[in-house]
């Protein structure tokens, strides 16, 4: 479904992605790991053409993606920040976004869920950050898209809301899709990924599923396999860096 | 880009700003009105007042539209919709509900004082288009600045400087070398470098309508052979076209290129 090939992309200086080759064809959850700056939402950006490789190709879906847009037609994003436009009311925004997709929408059933029925009317500006990443958890799942790219999906939900958002992301999966999620949390890694993609200083570092991660490191919980993953890393680099610096470095993330 | 441009332009209308700054010309022309009743002269002073708070304010509104816009437009981004339709959108909705405002805020008191059965009515439409060109020239440029830097501060301090520099430094300048060269004829010289300011060629532009060169002297006399002619205003008017379709223009080449 995506395929991406030698991706190389720098911002000024800073080399972010350092030649990335990735295919995502199978169903089912990836979190994108790693700790800031390793260039996850970098890649993330670069499959939805919101940046402009150096070098490489993406392709979605057999199509080149370099300018192109209709192929996003086929991808549902759920931004990390749920910023709108302040003086537009929750409907307004909702209508505004169906009118830019060729899908049927299924939103009513998602505003029930979430309850939001009573901010229908009120102005963006007005909701707090909790509701508004709800209204941005609705704009994102309410088409049927084949692929789903949630970037930091938790940031900001309760703990009902977040029950509910692992359920439909649950669902998502049942019904056969591709999902990329970005996150920290790694509780919810353990939950919901099926596969794992994890990203440092520009490089695969580890792609495989979730159980070859546990078993390669002899851990069965994420973290400390991922902390052992990274000790192992700042070890080989040999500048005497120690575990704890790793492990901080890490825990630093949430 | 039309139903990017429609949500743009309703943002815009809701803002209290929008209809501040209607108010402010309805108010000040009213005035001006109710103070004289000689239409001429109250577009004479509305010009002075438009040709330096049209470009000002249409500065700053689009510079600070974008900025405030930046994460909404990364939304839309991942819709599938060209760049060019996101960014093009937004500024001719800001410019759109720029000119509205003016368009409002100004024709209603006229109207009010009888000027579709007046004389002055073909000035009036003049000073209107012009304002209405600014509005769009300079928030094309402003759109263009903010594009272009990431940093909020340097785009904001930027485009003041632009509007300084074609409200103001452009003048002193232009005076300065008319001062220095005055045993040269001078005159094309002048005309030529007017084109390069739309803020000056609106002024000009109205003035010979207004029919008030005679005020201006010999330049004045030699602006009013050519700029007077109908072929001088198509000239200015093209000239204005092209003020505005080059920010344009450069507003989508730099969308096209830009990480988000």
């Amino acid at each position: 479904m995506i395929n991406i090939q030698h991706l190389h992309k720098a911002f000024g200086k800073n080399q972010v992605l350092k030649g990335i080759d990735l295919t995502f064809d199978k169903p089912g959850i990836t979190a994108v790991l790693g700790p800031n700056g390793s260039g996850k939402t970098t890649l993330i950006k670069s499959i939805l053409g919101m940046v402009i490789p150096n070098q490489g190709d993406i392709t979605v879906m057999g199509e080149n993606i370099k300018g192109k847009w209709i192929y996003r037609d086929q991808i549902d994003y759920l931004p990390q920040i749920a910023r709108f436009p302040e003086n537009l009311k929750v409907s307004e925004l909702l209508r505004m976004v169906k009118d830019l997709r060729s899908r049927d929408a299924n939103d009513k059933k998602l505003i029930e869920f979430f309850e939001l029925e009573p901010f229908l009317d009120k102005r963006l500006g007005n909701l707090s950050g909790g509701t508004r990443q709800k209204v941005n958890i609705v704009q994102a799942f309410m088409y049927d898209s084949p692929m789903m790219i949630l970037d930091e999906p938790t940031a900001g939900l309760d703990p009902v809301a977040m029950i509910r958002l692992k359920e439909l992301i649950n669902n998502e999966r049942a019904k056969g899709k591709t999902i990329l999620i970005t996150t920290h949390i790694m509780s919810f890694v353990e939950e919901m990924a099926d596969e794992i993609v994890f990203l440092l200083e520009g490089h695969i570092h580890f792609r495989g599923s979730l159980q070859s991660l546990k078993n390669q490191y002899q851990e069965s919980n994420l973290e400390r396999a991922i902390a052992k993953m990274l000790e192992g890393k700042t070890n080989s680099s040999s500048n005497g860096v120690s575990k704890e610096n790793s492990k901080f470095q890490f825990e630093k993330s949430f | 880009m039309f139903k990017i441009l429609k949500y743009s332009f309703y943002d815009l209308m809701r803002s209290r700003w929008t209809y501040i700054y209607g108010a402010f010309y309805f108010l000040f022309t009213l005035s001006l009105l109710w103070l004289s009743n000689d239409l001429s002269k109250v577009i004479i002073s509305l010009m002075n007042v438009i040709l330096i708070l049209v470009p000002l304010i249409a500065t700053m509104f689009a510079v600070m539209y974008y900025y405030n816009s930046r994460e909404f437009t990364e939304l839309l981004l991942a819709q599938p919709i060209r760049r060019r339709d996101i960014f093009l959108g937004q500024y001719f909705g800001v410019a759109a509900s720029l000119a509205m405002s003016l368009l409002v805020g100004v024709g209603i008191p006229f109207f009010l004082y009888g000027i579709l059965v007046s004389a002055e009515i073909f000035n009036f439409l003049t000073l209107l288009v012009v304002g209405v060109f600014l509005s769009f020239i300079f928030s094309a440029i402003a759109f263009f600045i903010g594009l272009k830097n990431e940093n909020r501060i340097k785009g904001f301090g930027l485009t003041i400087i632009i509007w300084l520099f074609f409200a103001v430094i452009y003048d002193g300048i232009f005076l300065l070398a008319l001062a220095s060269f005055s045993d040269y004829p001078l005159e094309n010289f002048a005309m030529g470098i007017s084109m390069f300011n739309p803020i000056d060629l609106s002024r000009i532009l109205i003035l010979l309508k207004l029919d008030i060169s005679a005020l201006m002297g010999f330049t004045g006399a030699v602006f009013q052979k050519f700029l007077g002619t109908p072929l001088g205003i198509v000239t200015s008017f093209g000239i204005l076209t092209i003020w505005l379709l080059l920010p344009t223009w450069g507003i989508k080449t730099v969308a096209l290129r830009k990480d988000f």
